[in-house]
């Protein structure tokens, strides 16, 4: 670890005291992980800290871990993940919160504190169902008007659940059910650790 | 008395100053937007979706089609993330190679910007030189990977091959003389780093061109000047990364501050502009262009004097040679588990960042071993610059909008993904 990645992950343990649940880096990276209660004020901290400064918000996105690593991980299903960069230190951080309802996942939107949060929780909302406590306007955003389901949980088929023809009885566009078989070429395996290890490079 | 009252008015998505699919609720008083509502998402296509449940080789041809007018620097953020997550090193000549072309590619973006933005405000001419000039980038690309625009030319490991030691040259028919033929291949008789010095030395005057047409003209400057001001403190909130928060008077630059590749050798300024308007904006691209020239030429310097491999040669990550596949069996066993079950990434997540000529373009890769990606997230830097239309136009004119719009360098590939 780099003593700067070291001196921040101590600046940022200080700074959020006991709502910092897991540090660590990995990869030159440093990954904070605060419960969803913590959530806003643990933002507002990260945000305004004069010696953090993280004052953008570069990503936010939601994760769903259902079935993750062949199903032996431990803790909830969804997760929300934000990237924030500091142009004042120059330096990143990861900031991680997995919400404690798999059936209503919910925690609390960081729009007061970045206002760019807006459209990232709005396409959360969408693809993964998680919903932003306080977000003022927490509408559909990358998906079709009226469409059903959050198609980026890993229980949603790739293939969908409707597909869409012109009727020419009706003369309309009309919906109906998926005709086509989702068919995978290339199967996914996870290898044992020593797999490819023992072979020349 | 008349009662007044609020005009909802519908823009896009079939508006050709709605740079694709943007579809847009204004609503006005007037002539003056009170509220934007972007609606997005028509062009949606589940690339995160659709990437989980491919190989990472699998996906690289997806990401020319996120942003595509700058095909090559998408696939390098993607590229990046694997390889931080395998933890593979990348031969020093592949480095100079993506740099390169990722300058081209800057090029490349901000050609189009130029030409469309302008035709948006009302001149017409700068998309016609614009166009003029991209039709030889696009000819380095086809030369170095065969397609015009969606290259999958970056690889995990390096790049696919090297550059070519002879450019292609237009055919004799029956359409053009042949005097015509031979002018038209004047510059592309040696290799292609020949073409594309050749172009180097042209480009300056190009640019000057634009600048002729466009910076101290009149209409120009009443169209941009003061149009779409956004201070530093509100640009970092909205999250503007590149060009966006350039133009806003801040210094960034994740190519000078946290240099990847070989950026920390080269010799190129950062442009920044003072007031966080349109015309500031449209400055601080056209200087940009000229700042990717240099870079440009100090790659091309360094690729012909240092010859060297430009893949990694750890073939559970890039194939090995045609030569070595067929006289090795561990090489032919490589080839085959790499392109039918791809290579294994360790567990893990990271985040890979470039400097994107619209902005932050990052990858945010999470694996759990497989062949797969777990959740592949991408940050594209047009979905916060759009997001944070509503503010930007709020008080301006209805043929601002178009104005702003065209500032914000909207490609909706990358926005709806």
């Amino acid at each position: 670890m780099t003593p700067h990645l070291q001196a921040l992950q101590e600046a940022v343990a200080a700074a959020l005291g006991p709502k910092l649940v897991r540090a660590g880096v990995d990869r030159g990276e440093l990954t904070v992980e605060v419960k969803a209660a913590d959530w806003l004020p643990a933002s507002r901290i990260l945000q305004a800290d004069a010696g953090l400064a993280f004052t953008i918000l570069i990503d936010l996105c939601a994760v769903d871990y259902e079935g993750f690593g062949e199903g032996g991980r431990e803790g909830g299903r969804f997760t929300v993940v934000t990237h924030l960069l500091s142009i004042d230190r120059n330096r990143r951080v990861r900031v991680k919160a997995t919400c404690e309802d798999d059936g209503f996942p919910m925690i609390d939107s960081v729009i007061d504190v970045w206002p760019s949060a807006n459209w990232f929780e709005r396409e959360a909302f969408d693809l993964y169902g998680v919903v932003f406590d306080g977000h003022p306007d927490l509408r559909r955003i990358l998906t079709d008007y009226g469409f059903v389901g959050h198609p980026f949980r890993k229980d949603f088929p790739i293939s969908g659940h409707v597909e869409m023809r012109y009727d020419p009885e009706q003369r309309r566009v009309v919906y109906q059910p998926v005709t086509i078989e989702p068919r995978e070429i290339v199967p996914r395996v996870i290898r044992e650790d020593s797999y490819g290890v023992g072979g020349k490079r | 008395m008349a009662e007044i009252k609020n005009y909802t008015m519908n823009f896009g998505p079939q508006h050709p100053a709605a740079h694709g699919v943007l579809r847009l609720v204004l609503e006005l008083d007037g002539e003056v937007v009170q509220r934007a509502d972007p609606h997005i998402g028509l062009l949606h296509r589940g690339t995160e979706k659709l990437a989980e449940t491919r190989t990472y080789l699998q996906s690289v041809p997806y990401m020319d089609r996120l942003d595509y007018v700058s095909m090559m620097a998408n696939e390098h953020a993607y590229v990046m993330a694997i390889e931080k997550l395998v933890g593979v090193t990348v031969p020093e000549r592949a480095q100079y190679i993506r740099v390169m072309f990722d300058e081209i590619t800057r090029i490349l973006n901000h050609l189009l910007w130029i030409g469309s933005h302008a035709l948006d405000v009302g001149a017409m001419t700068v998309f016609l030189y614009a166009f003029r000039e991209r039709e030889d980038l696009f000819d380095m690309y086809e030369a170095v990977s065969g397609a015009r625009m969606h290259a999958a030319y970056y690889r995990p490991g390096g790049v696919y091959r090297d550059l070519p030691e002879r450019m292609p040259q237009y055919a004799s028919n029956n359409q053009r003389s042949a005097a015509e033929i031979s002018r038209l291949n004047a510059n592309r008789r040696g290799s292609l780093l020949d073409f594309i010095e050749d172009f180097t030395n042209r480009f300056p005057a190009y640019v000057d061109d634009y600048e002729t047409l466009l910076t101290e003209n009149r209409i120009w400057k009443q169209r941009t000047v003061g149009i779409g001001v956004v201070t530093p403190e509100r640009a970092q909130a909205l999250g503007f990364t590149g060009p966006m928060l350039r133009g806003s008077g801040i210094a960034w630059d994740l190519r000078k501050k946290q240099p990847y590749e070989v950026y920390d050798r080269m010799d190129f300024d950062i442009p920044i502009g003072t007031n966080g308007d349109c015309y500031d904006r449209y400055l601080v691209r056209v200087q940009e262009m000229r700042e990717s020239n240099r870079i440009i030429r100090q790659c091309v310097a360094w690729l012909r004097a240092n010859p060297g491999p430009v893949i990694t040669d750890n073939h559970k990550v890039a194939p090995p040679s045609r030569e070595q596949m067929k006289g090795s069996m561990e090489e032919l066993i490589h080839h085959f588990k790499l392109f039918t079950e791809g290579m294994h990434v360790p567990p893990g997540e990271v985040y890979a960042a470039v400097e994107h000529p619209k902005g932050e373009f990052g990858i945010y890769l999470v694996s759990d071993g497989a062949n797969k990606p777990w959740r592949l997230k991408i940050r594209a830097p047009g979905f916060p610059h759009l997001a944070a239309l509503d503010e930007m136009v709020k008080g301006h004119m209805i043929a601002d909008v178009v104005a702003i719009i065209g500032t914000m360098d909207i490609v909706f590939g990358e926005i709806d993904r």
